[in-house]
């Protein structure tokens, strides 16, 4: 067999993921061409969309919030080897023990409250995640189609609460109450207010840095713990993890729960942050766009929050274009994250024969050269 | 005898509301007892029934469509097939960005086309499946019993009802009573051993994907064409998904899969009917419960509780020949 060398980092984890990103761009620009529309133009209204003026940089941040939060998610459970395909339906149920707490336990002071609605949306998202975990980890049931019914399950159960239980008396929307003002989380234009600096306002608020936060403490997790250690392990193999006396089936739950848990904080920014009540179908997706997310920043959270922030940006900036360009809706956004996903994620072994190939090459002729 | 006219109907309702779901689920089961896991369906079919529309109302003709159809999602199969088993890449990844990728494409290229918010103009009369009177249904109508399960139930299907049902023992034949299907199955037990027996094992996979890519496209013309009159954004709502769970139901078989097709048909033609109905001795039926009950039911079963799941043993994992 020919010998190969090993890609240095700046290849494997950067040079391959862009080429790949590129070639998903490169196929979105000629779908835009298909449909008879300009494809300079388009990403000249994306990017203005998402960075032109200080209200759309509010906006991009705040969807990269939920991005950043459903990327750490799907990547806590893929370092333990799962596909937790599930964070749709583990923030939605994460909103329903928001809204709980918020409604019940309104009389606590504004501090306590936070923590409390954060816990309320941990402990229904990992709640809901324990059952495909535990599934998975004893009874050996496919987590991947576990998680995809149980976003089924938590999408019938929520419309059954919210047209049944949560809905006021009298109102026709299938919709929560609004929640008390002491358990909604501020906007970052109030809090520079309070520091006399003056924002734009958008719907940007506290739980971006709650992502940023999570995002540090996902990275000591991972790498600086020894739960993290086993977690890895466990999804390197999880034969050789038993014999080095981890077991496999504790660590499942226990990255499950926290992938659930994290999903779950997307909720705090929606319920607590924007929206102020609980909305039918308010996850919107956000919960598979995380799996494009994870793949993209190689289940890194500095890549998660690179891809976050690239997602963000398309979809601020793809509301701008379908607002500029009647023929292209929404979808084109949808079209885009598709390819994304399918270029960076399915196909990411695509280039990677061929550049190992060449760099092998480069590599023994530049060896040859010197030792001359 | 007016109970008996009441499940005629809920019957009747359940073979329209099963069909795409039968042809789906055997899409499924050759992709995966080949080896490769197929979470695209529910793109796939949403793909197939945007061309029928598309194609049907430009041509007046549903069988173009159908041909459309199939070719849209033998494409995509082979799309899945080039990512999972030409590249090796990760076949649940692949899955999920086709059904993204369809959910935007369809409505996207649907706007460009027709400007009518992603939806396909209403099909006329002749450029959709029209129901089918099978010999002799009028003359056994007005017979008592017989007559109401022969006209009301079995007779006034368009095509593609029948075709789905006769596509469970054809499948079954198929992958039991043939060297192709014999082969195929061995490629997602055992790859290795058909690759010892000088079969190629990524030709056999991609004659797999491309059977499923022929069921899939006609499952997602029936929505657009036969059962609807036009291609609606996001159609198939998760029935893709359904019929996902249908196979796995039953257990990755022909016969079983049609059994668990005509169940959750059944449960979602009886949610429709249950809508605000009050039922004597339980109350008001919550129609999300039945909804959920196809999903509940699947999980129920994986967990082992209602006999075991086995998956084929080589499903998701791409083939490394050995050097």
């Amino acid at each position: 067999m020919s010998t190969t060398v090993q890609l240095p980092r700046w290849i494997d984890v950067g040079a391959l993921p862009l080429m790949n990103l590129l070639l998903a761009l490169l196929i979105s620009g000629l779908v835009v061409l298909a449909i008879g529309e300009n494809p300079v133009q388009v990403v000249e209204i994306l990017l203005y969309g998402a960075f032109g003026y200080e209200e759309a940089w509010g906006y991009t941040l705040y969807y990269t919030t939920n991005f950043i939060f459903t990327g750490l998610a799907f990547a806590v459970a893929f370092h333990c080897g799962l596909f937790n395909i599930g964070a749709e339906g583990q923030a939605y149920v994460g909103g329903l023990g928001v809204t709980l707490a918020a409604l019940y336990l309104d009389f606590l002071p504004f501090p306590v409250m936070l923590v409390v609605g954060m816990l309320g949306a941990m402990i229904f998202g990992a709640a809901w995640a324990y059952i495909p975990a535990y599934l998975q980890a004893r009874r050996g049931s496919h987590i991947v189609i576990t998680t995809i019914m149980f976003n089924f399950i938590a999408s019938s159960l929520m419309v059954y609460l919210l047209v049944n239980v949560l809905r006021p008396e009298g109102s026709m929307t299938p919709e929560s109450e609004q929640i008390a003002e002491n358990l909604r989380l501020p906007f970052i234009h109030d809090i520079a207010a309070a520091f006399g600096i003056e924002m734009a306002s958008s719907p940007l608020n506290l739980s971006f840095v709650y992502a940023l936060v999570a995002s540090v403490m996902v990275w000591l997790f991972i790498w600086h713990t020894r739960w993290g250690y086993a977690i890895r392990t466990v999804g390197a193999n999880a034969v050789a993890a038993t014999y080095a006396g981890i077991e496999p089936g504790k660590f499942i739950i226990i990255a499950m729960m926290i992938s659930g848990a994290l999903s779950s904080f997307m909720a705090l920014n929606e319920v607590m942050g924007v929206q102020h009540r609980l909305l039918i179908d308010f996850t919107a997706g956000y919960g598979f766009v995380g799996i494009a997310v994870a793949l993209m920043g190689r289940n890194h959270p500095f890549g998660i929050f690179l891809a976050a922030l690239l997602f963000g940006m398309l979809y601020q900036g793809g509301a701008e274009l379908s607002f500029e360009i009647p023929t292209i809706s929404n979808d084109m956004v949808v079209v885009i994250q598709g390819l994304v996903i399918l270029f960076t994620g399915a196909m990411e072994h695509m280039f990677r024969p061929r550049v190992t190939k060449m760099y092998t090459a480069w590599r023994l002729r530049r060896d040859a050269q010197e030792a001359a | 005898m007016e109970n008996f006219e009441l499940v005629i109907l809920l019957l009747d309702a359940t073979l329209r509301t099963s069909t795409p779901l039968i042809l789906a689920a055997l899409a499924g089961m050759f992709s995966e007892r080949s080896g490769t896991i197929n979470l695209a369906l529910e793109g796939m079919m949403l793909g197939g029934a945007f061309s029928a529309a598309a194609v049907a109302f430009y041509m007046n003709d549903p069988w173009i469509g159908l041909l459309a159809a199939i070719a849209t999602t033998i494409a995509l199969s082979l799309l899945h097939g080039f990512a999972c088993i030409t590249h090796k890449g990760n076949q649940v990844v692949s899955g999920m960005a086709i059904n993204i990728l369809m959910s935007g494409l369809t409505a996207l290229v649907g706007i460009a086309l027709f400007a009518q918010g992603g939806k396909t103009p209403a099909l006329d009369k002749a450029a959709r499946f029209q129901p089918i009177t099978l010999p002799g249904a009028e003359a056994v109508k007005d017979v008592p019993i017989i007559g109401p399960i022969y006209f009301e139930l079995l007779s006034g299907h368009n095509i593609l009802v029948y075709i789905a049902f006769l596509a469970v023992p054809a499948a079954w034949w198929v992958m039991y009573r043939t060297r192709f299907g014999l082969r195929l199955r061995a490629v997602g037990e055992n790859p290795g051993a058909v690759d010892t027996a000088g079969i190629g094992v990524v030709a056999m996979r991609y004659r797999a994907v491309i059977c499923s890519g022929v069921l899939v496209g006609m499952s997602g013309a029936y929505l657009s064409t036969a059962q609807g009159a036009s291609f609606l954004q996001d159609m198939t709502a998760g029935k893709g998904y359904i019929a996902l769970a249908a196979m796995v139901f039953g257990k990755w078989r022909p016969f079983p899969a049609l059994a668990a097709c005509l169940l959750f048909g059944f449960l979602d033609a009886a949610a429709t009917r249950l809508q605000g109905v009050v039922l004597p001795g339980i109350g008001e039926v919550p129609v999300q419960l039945v909804q959920a009950l196809p999903y509940v039911l699947t999980v129920i079963l994986l967990a082992g509780f209602i006999g075991r799941a086995i998956p084929p043993k080589a499903l998701g994992r791409p083939y490394v020949k050995e050097r």
